[in-house]
């Protein structure tokens, strides 16, 4: 389980402050598939790296708890391998680093580079391969952390629309098959809503949950017909105008009385 | 192949001819004719020679090469990593880096005497600097996104330090081995002059004050044929431990 509380996050530069969160709290269920959007420049990737423990919040608090259990995959696959180690020793070291015996450490890493796809690829370099399949490489390596808590910072936002689809999907899965918690990370409003079980809406900066929405889609999703059902439209549209309505900076109206029709 | 082989043979082939062709008549003293200095450098490289002289000299550079390149990357390290300690650091470093190594060799004279220890200081200070400064600069540059990767996956200390820092700032560190190699062999050499029994720079300042003109252009040649030697190993040890880097560099090349 996930547990953000009144998290507050002030950057001082000088004796300029910038408030990038205001006031966050949310949970996230042992076990779900949360997605965050928010209109750009909203702090996202901010609250990320205070819930990675990477920054430190300046209020509030952040409960996951063992932090060995927490794995993340960053939206610069390119800059977030290792180009000197290969593709095997990337989604090797972390478990080293966990002291998990070579035995193990062996299954677990063939295992994660199967599960996405990426078998054959061992002694390649990440340089070696294509954008999604280097981003298949850092989803490989946090699985093979075998982690109880996943998350991911925009990891499509560089890869282009095809490759994005099938990444989805294999997050998708992999989430169904291995059961971790997922914080999923994104500006994309269409990727949020088929993802998800529950998607959060960020305001715009200085950051607060704006709205929360149910996603009731079936637990069967594929691209094709998922994204076709009009139950996916009106979610979609629901959550467009919540983020449309925070860039603006006027909560609810509109879309308020949208999501009461809906209920 | 032929091509390649014509393009890497040439020039030294026109040079070591025109040399040859333009000396071959001289009378002037101290520019003997190759032919003889060639003659002189098998008579005076013997075997034993190597031993006595090439192999205290290599002894002495091999030590404070070494030396120098551990103390420039530690010390490289831990100031790149630390940005109080760099603020504090830099200036003075740029003013030792500023201050030419053979002046110091009386200097160190006078503390360490005239043996190897002097010698292998020498090269030291001298050599220290650009691996030094190239290995805070490569600290300093690690990418942002690799290193909050390490971190969020447990990464720390000599973990850290062996799978993150070091090869991340391995480009500048070996590009500020490279020129720390050809300070070395200067500084082997001048450190040999000032004050010694044996080496090469001794071997040739003592030809050169007996008037044996051949026999000291035949060193200098040695001396030039061991430097290239040294920067082909270098340039093999390189290709292998940065292959990645040029791989890399390839890669973002083409997209």
């Amino acid at each position: 389980m996930l547990e953000v509380k009144g998290l507050r996050k002030v950057y001082r530069s000088g004796s300029r402050e910038v408030e990038a969160l205001r006031d966050l709290t949310f949970t996230v269920a042992a076990g779900e598939l949360v997605c965050l959007v928010g209109p750009s420049g909203c702090g996202k990737t901010t609250l990320l790296r205070c819930i990675a423990g990477l920054l430190g919040p300046t209020s509030g608090e952040v409960t996951v708890g063992d932090r060995s259990g927490l794995a993340i995959v960053f939206q610069e696959y390119g800059r977030s391998l290792f180009p000197w180690m290969t593709v095997r020793d990337n989604v090797d070291l972390p478990l080293r680093q966990k002291k998990v015996p070579k035995a193990r450490r062996r299954e677990l890493v063939a295992e994660a580079l199967t599960a996405v796809g990426l078998d054959g690829t061992e002694s390649a370099y990440p340089w070696q391969l294509s954008g999604g399949m280097q981003q298949r490489v850092a989803i490989a390596r946090a699985v093979a952390y075998e982690p109880s808590i996943l998350l991911m910072d925009e990891p499509f936002a560089a890869v282009d629309a095809q490759t994005r689809a099938d990444l989805e999907d294999l997050v998708r899965s992999l989430w169904q098959r291995l059961g971790m918690t997922i914080l999923f990370v994104t500006h994309d409003i269409d990727e949020a809503v088929y993802l998800g079980q529950r998607v959060l809406m960020l305001s715009a900066s200085p950051t607060v949950v704006q709205d929360e929405l149910t996603v009731d889609l079936p637990a069967e999703r594929d691209q094709l017909h998922t994204r076709a059902d009009p139950r996916f439209v009106t979610l979609r549209t629901r959550v467009y105008s919540q983020i449309q309505a925070a860039k603006t900076g006027t909560a609810s109206g509109a879309a308020g009385e949208l999501s009461s029709a809906d209920r | 192949m032929i091509k390649r082989l014509l393009l890497v043979l040439g020039l030294p082939v026109v040079l070591f001819v025109t040399w040859y062709a333009a000396s071959a008549n001289s009378e002037n003293f101290y520019a003997p004719p190759l032919r003889q200095i060639l003659a002189a450098f098998v008579d005076t490289w013997t075997p034993e020679r190597l031993r006595a002289d090439v192999l205290p000299s290599l002894a002495r550079l091999g030590a404070g090469y070494l030396l120098a390149a551990l103390i420039g990357i530690a010390a490289g390290v831990a100031i790149g990593a630390n940005p109080r300690l760099r603020a504090a650091a830099e200036p003075v470093l740029e003013f030792f880096r500023a201050v030419p190594p053979p002046v110091l060799v009386p200097v160190i004279m006078l503390f360490a005497g005239i043996g190897n220890g002097m010698k292998v200081i020498v090269i030291v200070s001298g050599c220290v600097w650009p691996v030094l400064l190239n290995t805070v600069e490569g600290v300093r540059a690690t990418d942002g996104v690799l290193a909050d990767t390490a971190r969020a996956y447990g990464l720390t200390g000599a973990a850290r330090l062996r799978h993150l820092l070091l090869p991340s700032a391995s480009p500048q560190i070996i590009a500020g081995l490279r020129q720390a190699l050809s300070i070395a062999i200067i500084l082997m050499v001048i450190s040999e002059m000032f004050a010694a029994s044996n080496g090469l720079g001794f071997t040739i300042v003592q030809f050169q004050r007996s008037f044996a003109i051949p026999e000291m252009w035949s060193g200098i040649i040695l001396l030039g044929l061991l430097g290239f030697g040294l920067s082909e190993l270098f340039r093999l040890a390189e290709r292998h431990a940065l292959a990645w880097y040029h791989g890399l560099r390839d890669a973002q090349r083409r997209s």
